[in-house]
C-alpha cells in the first residue's frame, strides 16, 4: 500500500462519482421503477386527529374505473408487528402497523388504500372513500398536552446528575433560571417517501426511500414473519430523508400488503401532505434551563430539562440535553428527559435529533449567562472550556473546539465586535454578532463489505449501505482507491441493495467511520487473494512467497523489477477476479469518549424600519477528525448551515389548536430557506485533526455537527442586534416586532 | 382529482358558451392544484389558450392594453410595462417562482384563489368553500395569510396578488366577454369583499371570460414602488406589500397611489391615504400619517396584528424610496 497515494485520496477534493447519473435522470429512485402490470395505490388520510372510524364505506369508489381493491381496518391482511430492536436492526419508531383497527391516533393516518390501475384512478376513488368517523376531542400540541395535567413519563436512561445542581445554583452568584420552546419540524426532503413493492414466489422486493436498507429488510421479514432470505430491498439513491428515512413507515407496509393480495406489483408515493403527518418528525420541545456562575464566570450548575410531545402510539424522547454533560466543565450537572402524549404522528429522528433543538437552548443559555455578568461570550466560552468529558469522567479521543473558537473568532472578525446591543449599523440595518458551540456524539457501527479486483482492471465494491445524497458512493471509492492506488474512475460502487454485504444506517453521522474501515479491509483481502493467485500453480510470481509481494498502485511487484497489474495477472490467468469480504467491528476503546465540535459565528440584519431580518454572514470551524474528501464534507457543512437557519427563523409544523389538523402542511406555507435565503457569505473552516483513536482512518462523519448550535448563534446574534432575546423558535419578524 | 370532460376553445364565442361549472384553463398554475386536491371540481375544462389573446399593445390614448393570456413572466419583463409601470414589473417579479411566472397568465392572477389552510383543507368549515359552514380562520391559526381590512364575521383569508396589488394602484379596466357581450369592470370593482357572501370573489357572470386588462395611461412624472414583506426572501405570499406611484412637483406631492397587499381581503387601493398626501410635502412625517390612515379601519385577529405595523412600515418604506 503506497502511503503517499493514500495521502493524496483520501483527503482530497472530488466531485461525487454519481453526480452525472443524477444530473442526467438516470439514477432511479424508488417511485422510477415501473415494474410489469404494476398498479398504484392512493391513501386515504384521517381527517380527524382523535376518535374511531364508524364506518368506511367503499361502495361508490370501488365501481370506479381501474379500482383493483380498497385496504381497510375491515379488510386487512393480518400481521405481525416488529420487535423494533435498534441490535436485531429492525426498528421502528412507529410500532403500530397500518389498518390495525378502527382507532384514530393522529391526523393523516393511513385509514384506507385504494390500489387502481393508474395512479389518477387511484386518487380519484380515494377522494370518493366515505369515512364516517366518531371524533373525540384531540390533544393537539405540546401545549395542550401539559396542560392535560398527565405527568410527564421520565426517560430514565438518558438521564445525568454529577454533584448537587440544586444546592449549586442556589448559591450560585449569577442565576439564569429560563424555558426555550422548539416547535415540531418536518423533514421535508425533495423525494417523497415511496414504495415500489412486488412479491416474486413468496418473496418481498421493495424498493424503498429509505436510509437503511438492512433495517428495512429485516422490518419487513418481521411484519410479514418472513425469513429475511426472502426479502430484498433497493435503494440505490434516495432524495435524502434527513432522518424520516430512517425506519420503515406504514405506507411502505400498506403497499407490500395490498402487492401481496392482489398478486401484482403496487407503487405507493405519500403525498406532501402526509410528509407532515404520517412519515415522522421532529418534536416539539420545552426545554428548562439554569445555569448559575461564579463571580468570574465560572459554571458552577447546569440543569437541563426537556419533555418533547410524543404520539399516543409511542414513546420517542427528543434528547435536547445530550450535549449538556459533555460541552462544558462544571461540577454539578443535571440533564433530564421526559414525554407527554398528544394525538399527532409518532416523532423520529431529524438531522442532529436532540442536539439541534438542545444546542439552542443551551448556547442560548450560555449566552444569557454571559451577557450576564458583562462578559463576551466567545471569553465566557472559553474559561469554561474542557478537554475531559465530565459526563462520562473520559478525555476526548481529539478535541479541537479551542482552536475552533480562535480560528472561527479570527476569520469572522469577532475581535471587531462592540457587544453593545444595536451599537452596530449599516445605513438601515442593525447588525448582530453572535456565536455558539457545536458538538455531536462520534459513533460507528459494525459492517461488511465486498471487494474485487476484476481481470478488466476495474474495482468493484459493494456494501449495504446507503448514499443519502452526502457522498458516501464517492467515499467509499476513495477508500478502495487508497488501499489498491486504483483512480476513483476506475472503481465501481454498489450501494443501496439488501443483498450486498450487511453495511450501516445511514445516519447518526456513522456512515462514513463505519464503512471506511470495512472497505479498507476488503479491499486488503482481495489484494491477499491476489497474491496467493499470483504465488500458485500457473502464477507469474510461483516463486516467491507472498510475502515478498508488494501491491501499489494497482500492480503486484516483487522488489526484483517484476511487476504486474492485476488485471493482466487475472487474464493471464484465465481468472476472473480476485475477491475481498470483511467484517470490522464498531466496538470502540473505552478508554476515550469520541465527539466531534465546531464553533459557529453568524452576523444577522435586522431593518427595523421593514422588520426583516436576514442571515448575512456565517463562519463555522468544524472539528470531525480527518475530512475525507473536502468538497462534500464542505457541502455537509454548508447545507448543515442552511437548515439552520431554516430552523432558526423560519420552520415550523402547524395544527389547529381546535381540530388538531395540520394548517401549513406543504412547500408554500411550510417555510424553508430558499436560494434567495443563502447567506451571502458562507466560510466554512474544515480544521482536518485525524482522530486515530477513534479509527485507523481518523473520520468521524460530518452530516449532523453543522446543524448543532446554528440556531443558538442565530438568536444570540438577534440578541446583539437587537436587544430581544427570542426563546421560541422560530424568531420570526412578529416576535421582534412586539 | 375527479373526472371532467376536456373542451378546447378555438374562438372566444366557443368559450363563454361553455356548459354550467366549467373552468377556463389558462396557465393552470391555480386551478390544476385546487382540482388535484379535490377544492375545486369542473364539470369541463375549457382551455383557452389557443384565443389569441397574448400580446401586450399601447393604444392611441396611451394606456396600455394586455392580453389575458400574456404570461407573468412577458409582463414583468416588456419594456413598456418596465418603463412606464415599474410597480407592475417589480410586483410580478416578487411573486411566486420564475417557472410559476413563466405559466401563469394575465387573467389568471387575476383569478387566483386564497391561500387560506381551512379553504384548502376540504374539511373544515369555509364560507368560501362551503358557504354557511362557518369560518375557521377566526379562531384558528390566521397569521400569515389572513387579511386585517376587508375582513367579515364570515371570512377573513386575504387575496394572494402582487400584480393585483400594483393593478389596483396604477388603475385599470377589465374586460370580459359574455353572452351577452362584451363589458369592461373597473379594476377596483372587479373583487368583491367577503361580506356575508365570501363564495362570490368577483364581479364575473357565469361564462363571462377575461379578455385583456387595460391599463389606464401612466401618471406623467411618475416614480413608482412594489415593496413586499415576508419572513423569508423568496416564495412566499406576502405578509404586508405596498405598490406606490408618486408624482411631485414643486415640492409637493400632486399624485398619490397607494395599493396594499397581503393585509386585505382584496386587492386594496388606500384611497384616504392617497388624499392625505396630495399638497402636502413628501416628508416622513407625511408618509407615516398616511400609513396610519390606511390602517384606521384595520381590525387584527389572533396571530396577525403585527400586519398592521408591518403594513404600514410597507408604505413609509416605499414611500420613501420612491422619493429618494
Amino acid at each position: 500500500m503506497s502511503k503517499p497515494n493514500e495521502a493524496k485520496i483520501i483527503g482530497a477534493s472530488l466531485p461525487r462519482i454519481d453526480g452525472p447519473e443524477k444530473l442526467s435522470g438516470a439514477a432511479k429512485y424508488a417511485a422510477d421503477n415501473h415494474l410489469p402490470r404494476m398498479s398504484y395505490a392512493y391513501g386515504v388520510f384521517s381527517t380527524i386527529a382523535s376518535g374511531r372510524i364508524q364506518d368506511i364505506d367503499v361502495s361508490q369508489a370501488r365501481q370506479m374505473s381501474g379500482v383493483l381493491d380498497i385496504f381497510h381496518h375491515g379488510h386487512f391482511p393480518t400481521l405481525y408487528r416488529t420487535p423494533s430492536s435498534m441490535e436485531q436492526e429492525n426498528k421502528v419508531d412507529e410500532t403500530r402497523l397500518p389498518f390495525e383497527d378502527d382507532k384514530v391516533y393522529y391526523p393523516g393516518q393511513f385509514v384506507a388504500l385504494v390500489v387502481a390501475e393508474t395512479f389518477e384512478q387511484a386518487r380519484a376513488a380515494a377522494y370518493r372513500v366515505k369515512v364516517d368517523y366518531a371524533s373525540e376531542k384531540p390533544i393537539a400540541d405540546l401545549e395542550q398536552a401539559l396542560a392535560t395535567g398527565e405527568q410527564p413519563k421520565p426517560h430514565g436512561e438518558s438521564g445525568h446528575e454529577r454533584g448537587d445542581p440544586a444546592s449549586a445554583f442556589n448559591q450560585a452568584s449569577n442565576q439564569i433560571d429560563v424555558i426555550y420552546t422548539t416547535p415540531m419540524e418536518t423533514h421535508n426532503p425533495m423525494e417523497m417517501h415511496a414504495s415500489t413493492a412486488m412479491w416474486d414466489d413468496g418473496s418481498l422486493v421493495l424498493y424503498e426511500s429509505t436510509q437503511g436498507v438492512i433495517f428495512a429488510r429485516n422490518t419487513m421479514a418481521k411484519i410479514f414473519g418472513l425469513p429475511v432470505e426472502r426479502v430484498v430491498v433497493h435503494a440505490p439513491f434516495i432524495g435524502s430523508g434527513f432522518g424520516s428515512k430512517l425506519w420503515i413507515w406504514p405506507h411502505a407496509v400498506a403497499a407490500a400488503a395490498a402487492s401481496r393480495q392482489i398478486g401484482r406489483p403496487v407503487q405507493l408515493v405519500v403525498p406532501r401532505q402526509q410528509m407532515f403527518t404520517t412519515t415522522g418528525h421532529r418534536p416539539a420541545t420545552q426545554q428548562h434551563i439554569q445555569i448559575g456562575t461564579d463571580a468570574e464566570g465560572r459554571l458552577v450548575a447546569l440543569s437541563h430539562e426537556t419533555v418533547n410531545a410524543t404520539s399516543m402510539v409511542n414513546t420517542v424522547a427528543e434528547l435536547a440535553g445530550r450535549c449538556t454533560p459533555t460541552l462544558y466543565s462544571c461540577s454539578n450537572v443535571k440533564v433530564s428527559h421526559a414525554t407527554v402524549r398528544a394525538n399527532i404522528g409518532t416523532p423520529t429522528a431529524m438531522r442532529a435529533p436532540g442536539a439541534a433543538p438542545g444546542l439552542f437552548a443551551l448556547e442560548s443559555a450560555i449566552d444569557e449567562a454571559a451577557v450576564a455578568i458583562g462578559m463576551d461570550p466567545l471569553a465566557f466560552r472559553k474559561l469554561n472550556y474542557t478537554e475531559h468529558d465530565e459526563g462520562q469522567d473520559l478525555p476526548f479521543s481529539s478535541i479541537h473546539l479551542m482552536e475552533a473558537y480562535e480560528k472561527g473568532a479570527e476569520k469572522f472578525g469577532w475581535s471587531r465586535r462592540n457587544p453593545e446591543v444595536g451599537s452596530m449599523r449599516d445605513g438601515n440595518e442593525l447588525i448582530g454578532w453572535g456565536m455558539a458551540a457545536c458538538n455531536w456524539e462520534a459513533l460507528k457501527q459494525d459492517s461488511e463489505a465486498h471487494v474485487s479486483l476484476r481481470s478488466n482492471g476495474t474495482v468493484y465494491v459493494s456494501c449495504a449501505t446507503q448514499d443519502i445524497g452526502t457522498g458516501t458512493y464517492t467515499v467509499v471509492a476513495q477508500t478502495a482507491s487508497a488501499v489498491t492506488g486504483v483512480p476513483v474512475d476506475r472503481i465501481q460502487v454498489k450501494l443501496g441493495d439488501s443483498t450486498y454485504p450487511r453495511g450501516p444506517l445511514a445516519g447518526g453521522s456513522w456512515a462514513t467511520a463505519t464503512v471506511m474501515p470495512a472497505i479498507a479491509k476488503a479491499a486488503k483481502a482481495a489484494i491477499e487473494e491476489l497474491k496467493t493467485y499470483a504465488t500458485g500453480d500457473d502464477g507469474p510470481f510461483q516463486e516467491a512467497s507472498m510475502d515478498d509481494l508488494q501491491f501499489s498502485d494497482g500492480q503486484l511487484s516483487d522488489g526484483n523489477g517484476k511487476s504486474i497489474t492485476f488485471g493482466e495477472l487475472l487474464k493471464e490467468m484465465k481468472l476472473a477476479n480476485a475477491d475481498g469480504r470483511a467484517t470490522t467491528s464498531g466496538e470502540m476503546n473505552s478508554d476515550y469518549s469520541y465527539n466531534s465540535f465546531g464553533a459557529h459565528f453568524v452576523e444577522v440584519r435586522w431593518d427595523p424600519g421593514i422588520s426583516r431580518l436576514r442571515v448575512s454572514r456565517v463562519v463555522s470551524a468544524i472539528d470531525v477528525g480527518q475530512i475525507v474528501n473536502q468538497k462534500t464534507a464542505a457541502n455537509q457543512v454548508e447545507g448543515a448551515i442552511v437548515m439552520g437557519i431554516g430552523m432558526a427563523l423560519y420552520e415550523q409544523t402547524e395544527y389547529d389548536p381546535r381540530s388538531g389538523l395540520p394548517v401549513n402542511n406543504n412547500y408554500a406555507e411550510y417555510l424553508v430557506p430558499t436560494h434567495a435565503d443563502q447567506p451571502p457569505e458562507v466560510d466554512v473552516l474544515l480544521l482536518d485533526h485525524p482522530d486515530y483513536n477513534f479509527s485507523e482512518f481518523g473520520a468521524r462523519g460530518i452530516g449532523e455537527i453543522g446543524i448543532t448550535g446554528l440556531a443558538g448563534a442565530v438568536a444570540n446574534a438577534v440578541y446583539h442586534a437587537t436587544g430581544k432575546r427570542i426563546r421560541s423558535l422560530p424568531i420570526t419578524l412578529d416576535k421582534l416586532m412586539a | 382529482m375527479r373526472t371532467f370532460d376536456y373542451a378546447r376553445a378555438e374562438t372566444t364565442g366557443q368559450a363563454v358558451s361553455s356548459a354550467d361549472n366549467s373552468a377556463f384553463l389558462a396557465g393552470g398554475t391555480n386551478l390544476l392544484d385546487l382540482v388535484k386536491i379535490d377544492i375545486m371540481r369542473p364539470d369541463t375544462v375549457v382551455d383557452i389558450n389557443r384565443l389569441p389573446l397574448k400580446t401586450i399593445e399601447r393604444m392611441p390614448d396611451g394606456r396600455l392594453k394586455i392580453g389575458a393570456l400574456v404570461s407573468n413572466t412577458t409582463l414583468a419583463h416588456d419594456p413598456i410595462v418596465r418603463s412606464d409601470y415599474a410597480v407592475l414589473s417589480e410586483a410580478l417579479l416578487s411573486g411566486a417562482s420564475t417557472q410559476l411566472r413563466n405559466k401563469a397568465t394575465t387573467a389568471g392572477n387575476l383569478m387566483q384563489r386564497v391561500r387560506c389552510p381551512y379553504f384548502r383543507d376540504g374539511v373544515s368549515a369555509c364560507n368560501k368553500r362551503d358557504p354557511g359552514s362557518g369560518c375557521s380562520a377566526i379562531g384558528g391559526f390566521n397569521r400569515s395569510v389572513h387579511a386585517v381590512l376587508g375582513t367579515s364575521d364570515k371570512c377573513i383569508a386575504s387575496h394572494p396578488s402582487d400584480m393585483c396589488v400594483a393593478m389596483a394602484a396604477i388603475g385599470a379596466g377589465i374586460v370580459v366577454s359574455g353572452p351577452e357581450g362584451e363589458r369592461t369592470i373597473d379594476f377596483l370593482d372587479f373583487h368583491l369583499l367577503p361580506g356575508d357572501s365570501p363564495e362570490q370573489e368577483h364581479a364575473l357572470k357565469p361564462n363571462e371570460l377575461i379578455t385583456h386588462v387595460i391599463l389606464d395611461a401612466p401618471i406623467r412624472g411618475n416614480r413608482s414602488h412594489y415593496l413586499k414583506l415576508r419572513d423569508r426572501a423568496s416564495y412566499q405570499f406576502a405578509l404586508a406589500s405596498s405598490g406606490v406611484i408618486v408624482a411631485t412637483s414643486g415640492g409637493v406631492v400632486q399624485d398619490a397611489r397607494i395599493a396594499l397587499g397581503g393585509v386585505g381581503t382584496k386587492p386594496w387601493r388606500a384611497s384616504r391615504a392617497e388624499q392625505s398626501l396630495r399638497g402636502k410635502a413628501p416628508t416622513q412625517a407625511n408618509f407615516e400619517e398616511a400609513a396610519r390612515i390606511a390602517f384606521e379601519d384595520a381590525k387584527a385577529y389572533k396571530h396577525n396584528a403585527f400586519k398592521i405595523p408591518l403594513g404600514q412600515q410597507a408604505i413609509v418604506r416605499s414611500l420613501t424610496t420612491v422619493i429618494a
